[in-house]
C-alpha cells in the first residue's frame, strides 16, 4: 500500500511499486484526465507535474515518487500559470481531437510558472517532447503566447 | 423535405425532455440487411435514448445529437451550428451529444441506408437536414408563443433563444410543453443566407472546455463495474497464426483474471491494463507463418514498377493517348513515383469497450461505421444488427482508422468476450506498438507519368499508370466504389485531373491477389498519392515548357473557375518571399479538389547545407462552398498541413520478411512543434452548398512542398517519404 500526495490530497493505492505512475493514476485512482499515447516517453501525452517538474508518468515507477507532490490536468487550474494556459487554449481554440491536450497543457504550464516572457525557441524547447497528431501546433504557440501576456498583464 | 414528426408526443414528454423534432428519413424504406433492425430497437428503447436531432428542455438547454463522430474535425460544433443558426438559439445555449447507432434516423445521407462518418461528409450531407430540423424546431416553438399568448404566429420574433411578440418575452423552455402537443409544420421556411448570425462568423467549438480541463472521455476512459481489461499477443506476421500457448507464468501474474485464444492471438484479460500487459509479457506463444505473408516493402516496390510499365484497366480515356505516345519516341517525358505503406497513428491507440449480456451487445468506442459495426458485431454474437447498442464517444484522432471496414478492433475485443463466456464489460487496450503493427495502413502505390507536350508547351498526350491494392474490394463499400474493376479511391484525383489535356489516358493495375496486407483509406484517401504524382509531374511539364508553374496550370484551367480561383487567391496572398535572403530557399504550388473542395497550397522552403528543410511558410486558399465555422475550416487546414508535413518528411511502415518494421514514435515519427510551419488560411466566399473540410488540405501539401524543394535545389523527389534525400543537393 502505497501514499500518494496528488493534487493536494493524500490517496492510497494498492498497486505494485513497480507500476508506472500513469497507470495508477488512471487505473486506481481514476483519474482520467492524463492519458495513454506510447508507452515509452515518446509522446507526452502522459506529463503531469512532480514537484513542479513536467514528467512522462508512463516511464515513472511508482516506488519513485514516494514523498513527492503530483500535479495533474485535474488540478493544473490551481496553479496561476495553468489556469492562464487553460484560458488561452479555450480563447484559441487549440484542441481538436483533444487527446493529447492533457499532456500539452501540462509542459505549458511548466514552462509559464518558470518563464512568462518564452521566445519561439523557448517554446519549441519546452513543448517539442509532446505529440499532437492533429498538429495543432499553430495554435498551441499562439495560446502560449497569449496565456504569458496574460500573466504578465493581468486584466 | 423529409417528413418530420414530433416525436416527443409520444415518448420525450414522459422521460421529461420536452420538444424533440425527429426527421424520418425518406431512405429508411430501402434498408440493407446490415441495418433492419436497428428501427426495432430504437422502438423499444426509445424512452431513454435520443432519437431525433433536435431537444429542446424546459431549463432552455438546446441539445443537438450529433449524427457524425467528432475525431477532432470540429463536426459537433459544425452541426449544432447550422441547427442553431435556423433555430436562433443563443450558441451558449446549445450543447451537443451523440447519436446512438440507428441508421434509420442518422444515416449518412451520401452513403444511402448506412449510418457513418468519412469521407469529409458530415457537414456537406446534413447541411440541408441540420437546417430544416433547426427551422422546425422553431416554428413550433412561434406556433407555441402564439398560442399562449393569443397572437399572429407572424408577429414573433426570435433572438438568442427567446421568443418576442411586441415586448412581450418568453424563452424557449417557457414554451416546449406546449409546443410538443403540436402538429409539425410542413411549410418551413429556411433562412436567407444573408440573415446568418452563426454560420460564417465566430461559433466557438464545443468540445473545447472538456477537451482542455481533462473531463473529456474517450474510449481508454470509460470505466465500468466489474470491467476487465485486455491486451493481445498479435502475430508477428499477416496471417500467422497461433500454434502453441504456454500461459502458465501470465495465469500466475498479479490481477490476471483468465488468458483466451482468439481468432488475431491470445488475449490476456486482467482487472486493469498493466497487469494485463505484464502478463502478456509473461507468455510464451508460438506462432504458426506457414500461411503469413512474407513480403517485403522493396520487393513490392519493385514488382509494381514492372507491372507500371504495362497499362492496366482503364479508368479515363480521351483521345487515343497511347498511340500518340508510340508515336513522339524520344519527346516523351516520363517519371516514376512511389508511396510507402503510411500507419494512421492516431495520439489514442485503438480500443473499445464490449459487453454482451441477455442477448444484446454494448458498445463503447469512437465508432466511425456504426451499420458496418453493428453487422459485424453482430455476427460475431449471432444476434440481428439491431442488437448491438453502441455509444459513441470522442475519438482520439482517426485519420480513417476507426472508419474500419473489418470493425477489426472490435471484432477482437467480442471474441474476446464470447471466448471469456462472461456478462461482465471487457475493455481490449492496443499498446502504441499493437497499433502501429496492425496493418490498415495506406497502400504502397507507385504511379508512372508519361506525357508528350504541344507547340506552345502544353501537355497534349498525358498518360497515367497506377499500381496499388484496393481498399474498397472485398468490402461493404465495393459495390459503391468499385466500377469495372476500377476502385475509384485508387484513382481519384488522377481520373479527374482538371487540366485540359486533349489525349488523357489513366489506368490501374489492382494488387489485392499478391500483397496480403491489410489496407485503409487514410486522411484524404486516393488524393494522398494522385494529387502529388500529378502536381509535381506538372511541374517538370512546366520547366521542360519555360513557363512558370502557376501560369502554367492557369492555362491549363480555363474551364476550372473554381481550381483557378484558388490558384490565384494564394498566388496574390505568397507574393512575398519570406524564407530568409542569402539561403537556399525556393517557393512551391500545388492545387487539387477532393471531397468536391478546391485548395492550393504554396510551400515556402529553405534547405541549409546539410541538408536540412525548413518549411517557412504556408498559404491556403480554400473553397469548400459556404464556410459554416471560418475557425474550424482554418484549425483543419493548419492540421492538415501538418499531417501532411510528418507523411512527406518521415512516414513510412515498412515490411520486411512479412514483419512491420517500426513500432513507435521513435521508429515512425511525428511532426513536433519545433518543424511546424507558419500557415495562412484565406477562404474564398460562396454560395455553394459546403463541402468537405476534414481531408481536402492534404493532398496539395506534399506536392507543394516537392516543388518548392525542386525549385530551390533542382531535387525531383520522386519517392516519398523525403527522409535524408535532400543531403548534399
Amino acid at each position: 500500500m502505497a501514499d500518494l500526495d496528488i493534487n493536494g490530497q493524500l490517496l492510497s493505492t494498492d498497486y505494485p511499486e513497480d507500476t508506472p505512475l500513469l497507470w495508477v493514476i488512471r487505473d486506481s485512482l481514476n483519474m482520467t484526465g492524463t492519458k495513454y499515447g506510447c508507452g515509452a516517453g515518446l509522446c507526452g501525452v502522459c506529463t503531469v507535474h512532480v514537484d513542479g517538474q513536467p514528467i512522462r508518468s508512463c516511464q515513472t515507477p511508482l516506488s519513485s515518487i514516494t514523498g513527492k507532490k503530483i500535479t495533474t490536468i485535474e488540478a493544473v487550474h490551481e496553479i496561476k500559470a495553468g489556469e492562464a494556459v487553460q484560458q488561452a487554449w479555450e480563447n484559441l481554440d487549440v484542441v481538436q481531437c483533444g487527446y493529447c491536450q492533457s499532456g500539452q497543457i501540462m509542459s505549458a504550464t511548466a514552462l509559464l510558472t518558470k518563464n512568462t516572457y518564452p521566445s519561439d525557441g523557448d517554446i519549441d524547447a519546452a513543448m517539442s517532447g509532446n505529440i499532437c497528431r492533429c498538429a495543432t501546433y499553430v495554435r498551441i504557440r499562439a495560446a502560449i503566447h497569449q496565456a504569458a501576456k496574460n500573466l504578465r498583464e493581468p486584466s | 423535405m423529409n417528413s418530420i414528426h414530433n416525436v416527443s408526443r409520444r415518448n420525450f414528454l414522459k422521460a421529461g425532455v420536452g420538444l424533440t423534432v425527429a426527421v424520418m428519413l425518406p431512405a429508411c424504406d430501402n434498408q440493407s440487411n446490415a441495418v433492419n433492425n436497428t428501427a426495432q430497437y430504437a422502438q423499444e428503447t426509445f424512452t431513454f435514448l435520443p432519437n431525433a436531432f433536435v431537444r429542446i428542455g424546459s431549463d432552455d438547454t438546446v441539445t443537438v445529437v450529433a449524427k457524425h463522430l467528432e475525431m477532432g474535425q470540429g463536426t459537433y460544433t459544425g452541426l449544432a451550428t447550422i441547427v442553431a443558426e435556423e433555430l436562433d438559439a443563443l450558441w451558449s445555449q446549445v450543447e451537443v451529444v451523440a447519436a446512438p447507432a440507428d441508421a434509420k434516423r442518422y444515416n449518412n445521407l451520401e452513403w444511402g441506408p448506412y449510418q457513418g462518418t468519412g469521407g469529409s461528409s458530415a457537414i456537406s450531407n446534413a447541411y440541408q437536414q441540420m437546417r430544416e430540423a433547426g427551422a422546425t424546431a422553431r416554428a413550433m416553438l412561434v406556433q407555441a408563443a402564439a398560442k399562449l399568448w393569443e397572437v399572429p404566429i407572424d408577429e414573433i420574433e426570435v433572438r438568442n433563444g427567446v421568443l418576442n411578440y411586441r415586448g412581450r418575452e418568453v424563452t424557449f423552455g417557457g414554451v416546449v410543453d406546449l409546443a410538443a402537443t403540436l402538429d409539425v409544420p410542413t411549410d418551413i421556411k429556411l433562412k436567407d443566407p444573408k440573415d446568418f448570425k452563426l454560420i460564417g462568423k465566430h461559433a466557438p467549438r464545443k468540445d473545447s472546455q472538456a477537451k482542455t480541463n481533462g473531463q473529456a472521455i474517450f474510449t481508454q476512459d470509460i470505466k465500468l463495474d466489474n470491467m476487465l481489461v485486455a491486451v493481445v499477443a498479435h502475430p508477428p506476421k499477416f496471417g500467422a497464426t497461433v500454434k502453441a500457448v504456454d500461459d502458465s507464468q501470465a495465469r500466475l501474474m498479479n490481477g490476471v483474471v483468465d488468458v483466451v485464444q482468439i481468432p488475431t492471438g491470445v488475449a490476456v484479460v486482467a482487472n486493469s491494463y498493466w497487469m494485463a500487459k505484464k502478463g502478456r509479457d509473461a507468455l510464451e506463444v508460438t506462432w504458426d507463418e506457414s500461411k503469413a505473408y512474407q513480403g517485403s516493402s522493396e520487393q513490392i516496390i519493385a514488382d509494381y514498377k514492372v507491372l507500371a510499365q504495362k497499362p492496366g484497366l482503364i479508368a479515363k480515356q480521351d483521345g487515343d493517348a497511347l498511340g500518340l505516345l508510340k508515336k513522339a519516341k524520344k519527346n516523351v517525358i516520363t517519371h516514376e513515383y512511389t508511396f510507402p505503406f503510411l500507419a494512421h497513428a492516431a495520439m489514442e491507440p485503438m480500443n473499445c469497450v464490449i459487453q454482451f449480456k441477455d442477448g444484446r451487445c454494448e458498445v463503447w468506442n469512437g465508432n466511425q461505421l456504426h451499420s458496418v459495426d453493428q453487422f459485424a458485431l453482430s455476427a460475431v454474437f449471432g444476434i440481428k444488427p439491431g442488437k448491438v447498442n453502441i455509444n459513441t464517444l470522442f475519438a482520439g484522432g482517426s485519420f480513417g482508422r476507426r472508419g474500419n471496414s473489418q470493425s477489426d478492433y472490435q471484432v477482437e475485443a467480442a471474441n474476446i468476450v464470447k471466448a471469456l463466456k462472461t456478462e461482465h464489460p471487457v475493455k481490449l487496450v492496443w499498446s502504441r506498438e499493437d497499433d502501429m503493427r496492425a496493418g490498415y495502413y495506406r497502400p504502397i502505390y507507385v504511379h508512372k507519368l508519361s506525357a508528350t507536350l504541344d507547340a506552345q508547351g502544353l501537355p497534349k498526350t498525358w498518360h497515367h499508370t497506377i499500381v496499388g491494392q484496393s481498399i474498397a474490394a472485398g468490402t461493404a463499400f465495393e459495390g459503391m466504389m468499385v466500377q469495372k474493376g476500377v476502385d475509384t479511391t485508387s484513382v481519384e484525383g488522377a481520373n479527374n485531373l482538371p487540366y485540359a489535356i486533349p489525349n488523357m489516358q489513366v489506368d490501374l493495375h489492382t494488387t489485392n491477389a499478391s500483397v496480403g496486407v491489410p489496407i485503409l483509406w487514410w486522411r484524404s484517401v486516393g488524393g494522398t498519392h494522385t494529387a502529388y504524382s500529378t502536381e509535381v509531374f506538372i511541374d517538370q511539364l512546366a520547366k521542360r515548357a519555360g513557363i512558370p508553374p502557376i501560369a502554367y496550370r492557369l492555362s491549363l484551367l480555363k474551364d476550372k473557375p473554381r481550381h483557378a480561383a484558388v490558384l490565384k487567391l494564394a498566388s496574390e496572398k505568397a507574393s512575398t518571399i519570406v524564407s530568409p535572403e542569402g539561403t537556399k530557399h525556393g517557393q512551391g504550388v500545388a492545387v487539387h479538389k477532393s471531397f468536391n473542395t478546391y485548395i492550393a497550397h504554396i510551400v515556402d522552403v529553405t534547405i541549409d547545407a546539410d541538408g536540412h528543410l525548413k518549411v517557412d511558410r504556408v498559404v491556403c486558399a480554400v473553397d469548400c462552398g459556404v464556410a459554416v465555422n471560418p475557425d474550424v475550416i482554418r484549425a483543419q487546414i493548419e492540421g492538415s498541413v501538418g499531417f501532411a508535413l510528418t507523411a512527406a518528411l518521415t512516414g513510412e511502415i515498412t515490411l520486411e520478411n512479412g514483419a512491420v518494421k517500426q513500432g513507435n514514435f521513435d521508429t515512425y515519427p511525428a511532426l513536433r512543434i519545433n518543424d511546424m510551419p507558419k500557415v495562412e488560411v484565406y477562404i474564398t466566399p460562396s454560395a455553394e452548398n459546403p463541402t468537405g473540410i476534414g481531408e481536402p488540405g492534404v493532398p496539395p501539401f506534399a506536392p507543394a512542398l516537392a516543388n518548392a524543394i525542386f525549385a530551390a535545389t533542382g531535387k525531383h523527389i520522386t519517392q516519398l517519404p523525403i527522409g535524408d534525400q535532400l543531403k548534399n543537393t
